[in-house]
């Protein structure tokens, strides 16, 4: 019974990113009909987003301590990070602790802005082409923004630590009345799961309860209508493009402690969640959270040693074969409605 | 000629004095110049050129004819890659029972994908495809460990049995690979003045295997299985109206197209007997695409050109430093001499990929045909005809 509360525990963190990225990518779909190879690149600038703030944070200039010396005598000299001269060296200290979860809101105007444009620049030009062209330009810029990240910040991962009171893990089999160290469950997994249903519940909220949602909703199910009525559907969609990448790039900003970002941690994820958004039922939101979080924990069960015993290699394929069984037997996917992408 | 029509008699004339000749036509700069680094006439990068040029063949049969985007081609060329190497491993050092053997194995991989895969289309049969190179993949690097020899890759060792050759020369190396007798990694060097032009055994049988393979590519092209496969492209609706299923014809390509990169993986084990399991990758896969798109997808040349390219630019590319990039410029002064450098510099070397994305990109944007689109329009520019400019523009729409 532990091992299958902890795995389940195990699939969420995983499973809350590829649903997160889903949403981001089903979001994108559903407006605008647009299949986006560059969400995992997005992903992945939120996890840079992170690393960038970081270091900006430990910007600092060299001072020389009287009192200290190094291991030649000299004065030692000590590296003040400028945060710690504008607020005081506790409250400095606190900040750079801090700076994954400062950098989500850093994160959100600079995903917008990298959205919008992309599509007011790229994507606007590609509505009336062939899906398969879609495919091929967003690929290119995927590549494109992967190797723009490499060269700014190397090829190498960096560590980028979450805040030292997340740092623990929580004994959670002893609140479920297990043995101690049952389950044990890192701190920063629960907060990114916790963060990622957050995340979920405000889009779906967004769409569902204010007026801005519910035009991007009956411009979903028909566009041209919405426009013939006079309303800027464009312009929403745009918003919309930007309001995906961003949830894509605090994915990402989150995820940055649990994987140390690197530059194709994006194109890694984008493959998995490609599956995912079909599994889930492309233009369906449900669908690609419920999906997510299902394989993300399908996962975690195969790479259980029992199982791995019985069908050596099944943690490899799991996802794939799930998603083929699948879409062999319901065609539109777990929840997917008639008449999008049935051609 | 061939059963081909004239133009394609001459295309095909075209693309087989180009193979035959290209030690000459790639080497244009003598061996000592300073520009000899853009020479692309030495054996191993000629392989490639024809090698992923049969691969983008069989990837344009299926993507050019059907519209069918496969995101898994990758896994016929590992799987060719693996079959070859088995044969090199239990048989002998002989390349034809391997290139054989790769392409039955390819194709019947292919049957199986192509059955389960061509039940979707459009962007589910991309997925598909992808998740089965994926499986491919992963498995290759764990579970089937035994017969990939996982991360190390599989290689070609002395107490293999080769029940046909012999295990070990006589001087106690392993075999190398050759077509009864002719070693595929000799070559002969000759010397032209400054030029020095390179012959290689294994570039001229995988150049005579391009073109047959190119051949039978016309050959499907202009056949009614291929008029076929177009309308597959264009409607399949209205295929089906007419009585005809179009899976038998959709899954016939899809192996054809998985037999040919079955047949570049063989290949490519036959130049180099090693074969892993990132030959398999999805990126590789998508490199296929690329290639086909960057040339031309649904032309008949276009696919070879498409891999020349890529292929001449990872290896040219990659190779421009820094210090290349300062001998071009050091005629400029000091600081805009480091300034064009700085400019220049994260687009070569290490960054060639940066180029590569921004080339595909620009490509699908303004040239959707591919270079042989843009070739097209040039030479319409130079022969510009008034007369003919109505006729030309209705003839290109899309029938949707």
């Amino acid at each position: 019974m532990d091992a299958i509360i902890l795995q389940i525990l195990n699939g969420l963190d995983k499973g809350s990113a590829y649903a997160l990225i889903a949403l981001g990518l089903t979001l994108i779909f559903g407006t605008l009909g647009v299949v986006n190879f560059a969400h995992g690149a997005l992903f992945m600038i939120g996890a840079f987003c992170a690393v960038t703030l970081n270091r900006l944070l430990t910007l600092s200039h060299q001072v020389v301590d009287e009192t200290r010396t190094d291991f030649l005598g000299n004065p030692l000299k000590v590296d003040i990070p400028y945060v710690q001269d504008l607020f005081g060296e506790a409250a400095g200290a606190t900040i750079i602790d801090w700076s994954v979860p400062l950098a989500i809101l850093f994160s959100i105007p600079v995903m917008i802005v990298i959205g919008v444009v992309m599509e007011r620049g790229l994507i606007k030009h590609f509505y009336k082409r062939p899906h398969a062209d879609q495919i091929l330009v967003t690929f290119g810029l995927a590549i494109v923004l992967q190797e723009i990240i490499k060269q700014l910040f190397g090829a190498n991962p960096i560590p980028t630590p979450a805040p030292e009171v997340f740092r623990g893990s929580l004994d959670f089999g002893v609140m479920l009345g297990f043995d101690p160290n049952a389950i044990i469950y890192p701190y920063w997994r629960l907060v990114y799961f916790a963060f990622a249903a957050i995340i979920i519940g405000a889009v779906f909220a967004f769409l569902q309860f204010t007026t801005f949602g519910m035009v991007v909703r009956a411009g979903m199910a028909d566009r041209e209508t919405v426009g013939l009525l006079g309303i800027n559907i464009d312009r929403r969609f745009t918003i919309m493009f930007g309001l995906a990448a961003a949830v894509a790039g605090l994915a990402g900003v989150m995820y940055a402690p649990i994987n140390s970002p690197n530059y194709h941690m994006g194109m890694d994820f984008l493959v998995l969640s490609f599956v995912v958004v079909v599994v889930g039922g492309m233009g369906s939101l449900p669908g690609a959270v419920l999906a997510g979080f299902l394989l993300g924990i399908l996962e975690s069960f195969a790479s259980m040693n029992e199982i791995k015993a019985i069908l050596p290699g099944i943690d490899q394929i799991i996802i794939y074969l799930v998603a083929i069984i699948i879409l062999l037997t319901r065609p539109r996917g777990l929840m997917g409605r008639k008449g999008v992408m049935e051609d | 000629m061939f059963g081909l029509g004239k133009k394609d008699v001459t295309l095909f004339l075209i693309v087989a004095v180009m193979a035959l000749f290209a030690p000459f036509i790639l080497n244009p700069f003598p061996t000592d110049s300073g520009l000899a680094q853009f020479n692309a006439g030495y054996p191993d990068l000629m392989q490639r050129f024809v090698i992923f040029g049969i691969l983008a063949i069989g990837f344009n049969i299926l993507f050019g004819l059907t519209g069918y985007l496969s995101f898994g081609h990758a896994a016929f060329l590992g799987v060719g890659s693996y079959a070859a190497v088995w044969m090199f491993k239990l048989l002998s050092m002989n390349v034809l029972p391997a290139i054989v053997l790769s392409m039955v194995v390819s194709g019947l991989f292919a049957v199986v994908i192509g059955y389960v895969s061509l039940r979707r289309s459009g962007i589910y049969f991309s997925i598909l495809t992808l998740a089965f190179a994926q499986m491919s993949y992963n498995l290759a690097y764990s579970v089937l460990t035994p017969v990939t020899n996982g991360e190390t890759g599989l290689q070609i060792t002395l107490d293999d049995p080769r029940v046909l050759g012999q295990s070990a020369t006589a001087d106690g190396g392993i075999p190398v690979t050759n077509l009864f007798g002719l070693e595929m990694r000799s070559f002969e060097t000759l010397d032209i003045g400054p030029w020095a032009f390179q012959f290689s055994v294994g570039y001229y049988v995988a150049a005579v295997i391009m073109l047959i393979s190119f051949y039978l590519a016309i050959r499907i092209f202009r056949s009614p299985f291929g008029m076929t496969l177009r309308a597959i492209r264009s409607n399949q609706n209205r295929l089906y109206y007419t009585g005809l299923n179009a899976r038998p014809y959709t899954l016939a390509a899809f192996v054809i197209s998985g037999m040919y990169a079955g047949l570049a993986g063989g290949l490519l084990a036959c130049m180099d007997p090693l074969a892993g399991a990132e030959r398999m990758q999805w990126t590789a896969s998508g490199e296929v695409v690329l290639m086909t798109i960057l040339g031309g997808a649904g032309t008949l040349i276009g696919p070879v050109l498409g891999a020349g390219f890529i292929k001449y630019f990872e290896n040219i590319f990659s190779k421009i430093n820094d210090q290349v990039v300062h001998g071009w410029v050091s005629f400029l002064p000091d600081g805009l001499e480091d300034f064009v450098v700085a400019l220049i510099h994260p687009f070569v070397g290490k960054g060639w990929h940066l180029t590569l994305g921004l080339m595909f990109m620009l490509i699908v944007i303004f040239l959707p045909g591919g270079l042989v689109e843009g070739g097209q329009r040039i030479a319409r520019r130079l022969r510009r005809r008034p007369a003919e400019e109505p006729a030309k523009s209705a003839s290109t729409e899309p029938a949707e």
